[in-house]
């Protein structure tokens, strides 16, 4: 069930991106660009152990050196602050922005020196020292769920900050009835999102007014109210200033161990404070791991390929300490069954501390790694049927008409036509070529191979998933606002309560009050406002904002219609229904020539008070903070809970070979069918889709985090995490399909996590399909060269012997 | 990421720079600085002083000696890149060069930088020792040469006198009629250094039989190795020969092991690019017949 | 260390520790903040200006040594106060960046490439740009804007055609 496509006059339309015009000359206004009179920059200290009690901060060597001002150890910052908030009832996961009497990774933060310039602050940091007595660490996600292993929080007890399973529907049941069933274990390597800008943050405190002033590059939700909590602060007195460009996030730059550092040093020193992290203390102790997952999987099917039941395991490894990161594992419960009928599903969520980088929010929160998983269970039914893989996914499709569709876990899954889409693309691509091309490669010696993923993407973002894993939790309101003002002189300025890393939010706004309002978009101006102008937001997380903030301008648009409408009616004595609006004119349905322009209705409003209605406020503002649409109810007592609102679709056929002596994997064609429903603005969804697979090719390939055993980071600079380049990403041919979402106002859906939600996986399922003439597979993420390249000596040494 | 501070002067010559090294045990020359300045950012390097010899103008030069390729030490690769006579008269160079790094870094970085550095992967390193080049250099003793077989000794290690500075490279340029020249390496994207890589030159006679035959690999070992292959002279079309006489020329070199690479790859698939450069020099250096 | 720097066709001097960077001098001394720090060591390429005609890291430069040296940033491309060059203009047409902090970088690289190169094949583009990370979009608009800049530009070029 899907309302058919509308036709709009702005939205849709292949327009310019009206941020786009500053960034082209230089102008962003990034955090590192902002100077404050006498401000003081911040240097770090590190722990070089993976475990280790802290014996002894001294500073005072530090504290000689020219233009030095203060050296902070964690001991002090913990009595003054209160803990980062912990999305886990385990409160004694604590943690500060500084180590406090352990150290619980390499680069966690030991203490901080402020200096004049950043290059005196390192030149003192070295100077401080730091007495360690090693302890036992363990880095490994597995290990540190076994009952003896060292533990990184002793006083919680063990590892584990999560391990529950659900059962939605008769799980046992159906696996009985199944005639086949198969299983796999694999491994989603810790990747993340790796902004090019690192996070920054600047704070300046006025000890007269009483207002804690921060410059941020911060994507998180509710960050002001983090801040004025840890600092002891009345939230009234935290001004963040949202009007600051964020170089790029998706999901990472949290921030908020940083921040409250900072905040704390500017008011203790009464001197404006700013940390730019640089590239080592990003890597090694900011924000910047992800997800590090291992999967089992165990599947019950027919001889058909009909996926009856399926039972998943996902132990993730969210490093030294808790903060949000066990919720990546509860997201994708909203759609555990990605695009299909399956009838029951037991999860068990497991999250560990480890002694690694604390993992953060990564594009996608954690769907990308299960998606991974569920394509791999399709591909081995296939395999195990000797069917093809495209066939089984859609016999398992859900079909056009059977949306809304609720499936096990509690969550009605909104529109969508899969087959539809999946036949775009497969007419597009002629399968039947690329099939030919594969085995053309094969003949020339080549490892080659067709990947296939056809993938969810949750979008609307509420945070059900916190009652769901936590149930002290009943946080069940996740909203979004905006403002619009007609001033006196008729100009429209729309308010938005957020930062922007990229997603062309003002562009979002500006389209959609235009298109409400019928004016066009280049004449609104679209202002981010302070925390102190007050509107509650839950930042660009989720793939949300077309949904939520998209949902707040148009109804704050349509108040304002109705609003200067009213008022029209009122002036010309005439019922509101005999009105009509035409571009910001309102005449009358029968008479024409009864009318008021929109500078008229401006004027009565601002300055002829005697023509309003009466009551009526005078001006013209607007507002509307909405609620995520089919959220709110906390979960029920069996577990199911309605996650995201919106589910948006993508297909993947991406045909690649290997060189098999060098193990060299190469993209021959790359082809993604998108729909996210009625698209905003094609230019900003085609860019996120793009990017979300350059993103995806990254962590199927190149990207990981590693460690060695000494629990030792490796991959702390850009030369040892590889970032895709120009080089490393293909052309990639898009196919637009719109099945709009009968619970949006235009029929969007989200799309900030488009493309990475299924690039890995269908990347390792083209590497898996041109693995199979020699009977391995590849079950971990990232597929580097190296890897493939031994890998494959070694199979083809054992079929030698043989 | 600031380096830890440091003096800085500009050298006037190669002899001035040695000088000033020779003055201050913890100087050290910086030309394009493309492999030192990530060094002193992360403050793995910390020079009192740093002698800038980029600007020494007699030291950029790509010159032809009849029998040498000439190039200064301060000459900037994307001269070499762009140079028409290094694509004619030293073609494993041109095929090499565009794997250095990325175009910005080419604009800055420098021969004798890359040299003088020595990465154990570095490309110019590998045609260097591949070649066998001779490398100048200008000292308190006066000026010098020293022969790559001789210079590298380590990763990022030289034999260079520790008040060295080097002035050039002199590239020996085959006499043969029918050169080819083979360029073959793997990493993870093609700015990066290689796990692994090979250059070869082939110079065949009228009669397509094999006359000479240089090889080198760089990334397996410590540093870039010419490896002789000349058991396989008579041979050089067949692939099993070729690949024998490298297998067992490299045995003895110790492979690296990394984050990026196991020792295992490198020694493997060493085999598969020397063979690769070998069969694309002999094909490159056939195809000139019928040019001719 | 006194040293005297042409930016964008005017001379600045600066007094400078030898160890900053080209790229901190012109953040912090000069204020011209379009090219930005993103690895410091040499990798990502948000630091590209271009010095004496062709694009360069400036965080792998060292201020004192960019004495003499015509260095062009992204504050000297633009034609006049709200105006955009052809190439800056079809970044927008293309929506070719998201975050933008890569784009001032990306842009010089490209501009280097089509000052050289009128006519380039989507080979010769990526490989202009293949210093220079971004993490936004995939490459995709932005191998497209470089590519409609250049027709843009031989379009202004031709006499039978209006400018672009």
């Amino acid at each position: 069930m899907s309302a058919a496509p509308r036709k709009f006059r702005y939205i849709s339309s292949d327009r310019r991106v009206l941020e786009d015009r500053r960034f082209v000359v230089g102008k962003g206004n990034f955090v590192a660009d902002i100077v404050r009179p006498n401000m003081k920059h911040v240097a770090l200290v590190f722990s070089p152990h993976p475990a280790a009690r802290i014996v002894k901060v001294d500073g005072s060597e530090a504290l000689k050196m020219p233009g030095v001002q203060y050296v902070l150890a964690g001991d002090e910052l913990a009595a003054a602050i209160q803990p980062m908030p912990n999305g886990m009832p385990t409160p004694e996961v604590k943690r500060y922005p500084l180590a406090v009497g352990q150290a619980r990774y390499v680069g966690e933060w030991i203490a901080a020196v402020v200096a004049d310039t950043r290059a005196l602050a390192e030149d003192a940091a070295e100077k401080v020292k730091v007495e360690y007595e090693p302890l036992p660490f363990v880095v490994d996600g597995k290990e540190a769920f076994k009952k003896d292993a060292p533990p990184v929080h002793p006083a919680h007890g063990s590892n584990i900050l999560l391990d529950k399973t659900f059962v939605w529907g008769d799980v046992e049941g159906d696996f009985a009835a199944s005639p086949r069933k198969i299983s796999f274990s694999q491994k989603w390597g810790r990747s993340s999102t790796v902004p090019i800008e690192t996070f920054g943050v600047i704070a300046e405190w006025d000890a007269w007014r009483e207002v804690l002033d921060v410059w941020a590059s911060i994507q998180m939700p509710k960050y002001a109210d983090q801040i004025a909590g840890s600092m002891r602060l009345p939230m009234n007195a935290v001004r963040v200033h949202q009007d600051v460009d964020v170089g790029g996030s998706y999901g990472v730059k949290r921030g908020i161990k940083q921040t409250v550092l900072v905040c704390y040093l500017a008011k203790k020193l009464n001197m404006p404070v700013r940390l730019i992290e640089d590239r080592l203390d990003n890597m090694r102790g900011g924000d910047a791991h992800g997800p590090e997952r291992n999967f089992d999987v165990e599947i019950a099917f027919d001889d058909s390929g009909i996926i009856r039941s399926m039972k998943m395991e996902a132990l993730d490894n969210v490093g030294a300490y808790a903060g949000r990161s066990p919720f990546q594992l509860g997201k994708p419960i909203g759609a555990i069954v990605g695009p299909y009928k399956i009838k029951s599903v037991q999860y068990r969520a497991i999250a560990v501390t480890s002694n690694k980088t604390v993992q953060e929010a990564v594009r996608a929160f954690g769907q990308s790694p299960t998606n991974y998983t569920i394509e791999r269970a399709l591909d081995e039914v296939a395999w195990a049927l000797n069917l093809d893989r495209l066939e089984v996914r859609r016999r398992n499709f859900i079909q056009p008409h059977e949306f809304p569709y609720l499936i096990p876990s509690g969550t009605t899954y909104d529109s969508g036509d899969y087959p539809g889409l999946v036949n775009k693309v497969a007419k597009h691509a002629d399968l039947d070529a690329v099939y030919a091309e594969r085995d053309r490669l094969r003949a020339e010696g080549l490892l080659a191979g067709v990947g296939f993923a056809s993938c969810l993407e949750p979008s609307g973002g509420n945070s059900a998933f916190e009652p769901l894993l936590n149930r002290q939790n009943k946080t069940t309101t996740w909203m979004d606002s905006c403002r619009i003002a007609v001033d006196a002189l008729g100009t429209i300025t729309a308010t938005m309560h957020t930062t922007s890393a990229g997603q062309g939010h003002e562009t979002l706004v500006a389209t959609v009050v235009g298109e409400a309002l019928e004016i066009a978009p280049e004449k609104i101006r679209v202002s981010r406002a302070h925390t102190l102008d007050v509107m509650p937001s839950n930042s660009p997380v989720g793939s949300r904002m077309a949904i939520m903030l998209g949902g707040a301008a148009f109804h704050a648009a349509n108040k304002l219609k109705h609003k200067m409408m009213t008022i029209a009616a009122h002036d010309l004595g005439v019922s509101l229904d005999d009105l009509v609006w035409n571009e910001g004119t309102v005449s009358g349905k029968k008479n024409p020539d009864q009318k008021l322009t929109w500078n008229d209705i401006v004027l009565i409003a601002h300055r002829h008070y005697y023509r309003m209605p009466e009551d009526m406020e005078p001006g013209l503002t607007t507002q509307h903070v909405m609620q995520v649409p089919n959220g709110g109810k906390l979960p029920t007592d069996d577990d199911r809970i309605q996650m995201y609102p919106c589910f948006s679709f993508e297909f993947h056929v991406v045909l690649m070979s290997i060189d098999p002596d060098i193990g060299k994997p190469e993209f021959r064609r790359y082809v993604i069918g998108h729909d996210c429903g009625t698209v905003i603005n094609p230019k900003i969804v085609h860019g996120m889709t793009m990017g979300g697979i350059a993103h995806g090719i990254g962590a199927a390939l190149l990207e990981e985090f590693a460690y060695d055993d000494q629990g030792q980071l490796l991959t702390q600079s850009f030369m040892d995490y590889l970032l895709p380049s120009a080089h490393e990403v293909p052309k990639i041919e898009a196919v637009h399909q719109v099945t709009p979402s009968p619970l949006t106002v235009f029929g969007q859906k989200g799309s900030g996590e488009s493309g990475y939600l299924g690039a890995p996986a269908a990347i390792s399922s083209a590497i898996n399909d041109a693995l199979r003439p020699l009977g391995i597979k590849m079950n971990s993420l990232p597929l580097k060269i190296t890897k493939l390249g031994d890998a494959i000596a070694a199979a083809r040494a054992k079929e030698a012997k043989q | 990421m600031k380096p830890a501070a440091f003096d800085y002067i500009r050298a006037k010559s190669a002899a001035h720079a040695s000088a000033l090294l020779a003055e201050d045990e913890n100087g050290r020359i910086i030309a394009g600085g493309q492999t030192l300045m990530p060094m002193l950012a992360m403050r793995l390097a910390r020079p009192s002083r740093l002698i800038d010899v980029a600007r020494i103008s007699e030291l950029s030069y790509i010159r032809d000696e009849k029998d040498k390729i000439s190039i200064g030490a301060t000459t900037r690769q994307v001269m070499v890149e762009k140079s028409t006579l290094i694509a004619k008269r030293l073609p494993l160079l041109h095929k090499a060069i565009e794997w250095v790094g990325h175009p910005p870094t080419r604009a800055r970085g420098t021969v004798g930088g890359s040299l003088a550095n020595s990465d154990p992967a570095a490309e110019i390193s590998l045609v260097a020792a591949t070649l066998g080049a001779t490398l100048r250099y200008v000292d308190e003793t006066g000026e010098n040469s020293i022969s790559t077989d001789e210079y590298f000794i380590g990763p990022m290690i030289t034999a260079l006198p520790a008040t060295a500075c080097l002035a050039g490279a002199d590239f020996p340029v085959w006499s043969e009629k029918r050169v080819g020249t083979g360029f073959e390496e793997v990493n993870a994207r093609s700015s990066d250094f290689a796990f692994v890589s090979a250059a070869a030159q082939a110079a065949l006679d009228a009669d397509d039989k094999c006359a000479r035959i240089a090889l080198g690999i760089g990334g397996l070992g410590d540093f870039p190795v010419r490896v002789d292959i000349d058991a396989a002279k008579d041979q050089i079309e067949k692939e099993s020969a070729v690949r024998e006489a490298i297998a067992e020329a490299i045995a003895d070199i110790e492979p690296l092991a990394d984050l990026h690479a196991t020792a295992e790859y490198r020694q493997r698939v060493a085999v598969t690019l020397a063979y690769r450069a070998v069969r694309n020099a002999v094909r490159e250096a056939k195809e000139l017949a019928y040019a001719n | 260390m006194r040293t005297e720097l042409k930016i964008n066709g005017k001379s600045h001097v600066v007094d400078v520790e030898p160890r900053k960077s080209l790229l901190d001098c012109l953040r912090e001394d000069l204020r011209l903040v379009g090219a930005h720090a993103g690895c410091e060591h040499g990798v990502c390429g948000a630091c590209t200006v271009i010095v004496d005609g062709t694009p360069v890291r400036s965080c792998l430069m060292l201020a004192v040594q960019a004495e003499g040296s015509e260095v062009v940033t992204i504050e000297g491309i633009a034609p006049a106060p709200g105006e955009l060059s052809i190439l800056q203009d079809a970044f927008c047409e293309t929506h070719g960046m998201q975050c933008g902090f890569c784009t001032p970088g990306m842009i010089l690289a490209a501009h280097a490439l089509l000052r050289d190169n009128q006519e380039p094949t989507r080979e010769e583009i990526v490989e202009a740009i293949s210093g220079n990370i971004c993490r936004c979009t995939g490459y995709d608009q932005i191998i497209e804007a470089v590519a409609l800049a250049a027709r843009r530009m031989r379009g202004r070029n031709a006499p039978d055609q209006v400018s672009a």
